[in-house]
């Protein structure tokens, strides 16, 4: 009777603990939580298209306008007539197309000798790439700068690809996946039946490496697409602009047209936004995998 | 004691087993085989990675104009920078902007990962994608983006502020409106990217672990802390390591966060970062030397956060 009466606090507690932890029961707050959560990662997008289709009005009127308008090719248009747009669409896809598929060839064979291969100063080599990751580069922006003006590259494309291919990031992520995922076993095997070292790296290790390579490659086109700083101090002719420096220039133009700033942005991250709709789960499951890798 | 114990192989060692390296068949070429694998990326790394670091040094000693003459001045551009207010300004912007953004951001990102780390969720990879969105974005077109947004007379924020009752803000007239305009930037970027890295590492603690804590009578959020937070912590230490690299390399967001602002983010230099201080002497005023002395305070900053990060960590080693 009285072990009745008086509850234990688990006796209390327990039904409703084990109803909440009912399989499938994720409470609503959660979704509500992550909802907001992506609105607020789209909204800056979606505000961009707002204005790209909406044109000048829609920056200047109270309340702001939040849906979009028809005027897509108007604004575009003027995007294109102010600076040489598609110019630098071009030349940021042949910039970054270059960087990030000839720095992930170097990368994964570089990485795979420093996973798979037994050399004399292996560690010291990989310690200091891995030392270098934790500088920010642009301390050392200024003699970058002088080197590439010694070469005569100041202001051509090829000032913004060769400096771009060592990545040490690259060469991290390609290592800690070849050793991660490419077994030893297999590599004896194939030793026995007389491949040589490239053999082994061609036939048999980047085969497995190949869907954290293509993610590689994705992560590096995406941060050459974006890059600022670099191209902003070795691009002098309006020419050779890639889509961030014309947006730099149509900025300027803010006083005259506001709308075309926020129109260029939206135009400049479209082709990373449709890349992002075909790969984006693939680069999702490649940066949670290249985490913990190793 | 621990000399005299011998092979008893250590987690580490069963984790990875692929680890050994393969040996060579010693003939010539495959002993030289590393090395021309290694070569292509070393041969670019040196030029323009590890070169123009080491450079910065001497640069820093010399009064170096990019199309006159350079002369040896010792170590003048290093006082001049100690006595440099503007130096201290922009050390202060870094400081407060880096604080400011890193802190909500991985917060905000930790709080999110326990979220999307429910087992049941749907559409799960609808949110990890969602969440990838800002990363995608360049930091150019969310400055301009953030711009109008933040707008004094237009923008959303103060639309916002004036159904509140609130006077409009104009961000970037004032020190910490401007920080808080540039740090809502950052934040909103990388937010998104260190939810999935702390997700990723959320996902490899074993269930059982969690299950062991609810048996010994632990609620949802000692797990949070008690369990889920300490086996996060080599993730955590990673996502504050690299915040603090691209907090130091903060450039972009002041220069174009409005057409006005120019080189100095403000009149009042209010936002002016480290990175934005050092082009501006660099490439608006043609001093090599100086912008290569502000380079290496740069280097020394990563240092000395470097080793606070190593003392913070192992402290906190020590303590658990």
């Amino acid at each position: 009777m009285a072990e009745m009466t008086v509850p234990t606090e688990a006796s209390l507690r327990s039904p409703a603990r084990r109803r909440r932890r009912r399989p499938g029961a994720v409470p609503w707050y959660v979704y509500l939580l992550l909802i907001i959560a992506v609105v607020i990662s789209a909204f800056p997008l979606y505000y961009m298209f707002v204005v790209a289709t909406a044109g000048a009005s829609a920056v200047t009127s109270v309340p702001p306008r939040l849906y979009p308008g028809t005027d897509l090719v108007g604004v575009a248009t003027r995007v294109f007539n102010t600076v040489p747009f598609v110019r630098a669409l071009l030349n940021s896809a042949f910039v970054s197309l270059s960087v990030a598929v000839i720095s992930v060839v170097l990368c994964a064979v570089a990485g795979f000798a420093f996973a798979k291969l037994e050399f004399r100063g292996r560690n010291a080599l990989f310690v200091l790439v891995l030392l270098t990751m934790t500088v920010p580069a642009q301390l050392s922006v200024i003699p970058q700068y002088l080197i590439v003006s010694k070469l005569g590259w100041v202001d051509s494309l090829q000032a913004i690809i060769v400096p771009g291919l060592a990545s040490a990031f690259g060469i991290f992520w390609m290592r800690q996946h070849m050793s991660s995922t490419v077994s030893d076993e297999l590599m004896q095997a194939a030793r026995l039946d007389g491949c040589g070292s490239w053999q082994l790296f061609w036939r048999i290790a980047f085969p497995v490496v190949r869907p954290a390579a293509f993610v590689l490659g994705l992560i590096t086109f995406t941060a050459v697409w974006n890059d600022f700083m670099w191209p902003f101090i070795v691009l002098k002719s309006p020419e050779l602009f890639t889509v961030q420096i014309a947006l730099k220039q149509l900025q300027a133009n803010r006083t005259v047209d506001v709308a075309l700033a926020l129109g260029g942005s939206f135009l400049a991250t479209l082709p990373l936004l449709v890349t992002f709709a075909f790969a984006g789960r693939r680069m999702v499951s490649g940066i949670m995998d290249g985490a913990f890798k190793g | 004691m621990s000399a005299t114990t011998t092979q008893v192989p250590t987690y580490r060692d069963r984790q990875k087993p692929d680890d050994r390296p393969v040996r060579v068949r010693s003939s010539l070429a495959e002993r030289v085989a590393p090395y021309a694998y290694v070569a292509p990326f070393f041969i670019i790394f040196g030029i323009f990675g590890l070169f123009p670091l080491a450079f910065t040094f001497v640069v820093a000693l010399y009064h170096w104009n990019p199309i006159g003459e350079h002369t040896f001045i010792g170590l003048a551009n290093f006082t001049r920078l100690l006595h440099d207010s503007r130096f201290w300004n922009a050390l202060g912007n870094t400081l407060g902007i880096f604080v400011i953004s890193t802190v909500p951001q991985l917060l905000l990102a930790l709080g999110l990962a326990q979220l999307l780390n429910h087992a049941r969720l749907r559409a799960a990879t609808f949110f990890r994608m969602a969440m990838l969105l800002p990363y995608i974005t360049s930091v150019a077109a969310t400055a301009l983006v953030f711009g109008q947004i933040f707008d004094r007379n237009f923008g959303l924020i103060n639309w916002v502020l004036g159904l509140l009752h609130v006077h409009p803000v104009n961000f970037l007239a004032s020190r910490i409106g401007s920080w808080t305009e540039i740090a809502a930037m950052v934040t909103w970027r990388w937010f998104g990217y260190n939810t999935l890295l702390y997700l990723a590492g959320m996902q490899a603690i074993p269930r059982e672990m969690y299950e062991a804590a609810s048996v010994d009578g632990a609620n949802g959020w000692q797990k949070f802390t008690r369990l889920t937070i300490p086996s996060l912590r080599p993730v955590i230490i990673f996502t504050v390591v690299m915040s603090t690299i691209g907090g130091l390399q903060i450039f972009t967001e002041p220069l174009l966060v409005s057409p006005e602002s120019g080189l100095t983010c403000g009149a009042g230099r209010q936002c002016q970062t480290l990175a934005l201080f050092l082009y501006e002497q660099g490439f608006g005023q043609f001093d090599f030397g100086y912008g290569s002395a502000i380079g290496v305070a740069l280097f020394v900053i990563v240092v000395v956060a470097a080793l606070v990060n190593f003392f913070l960590t192992t402290r906190t080693r020590g303590a658990r």
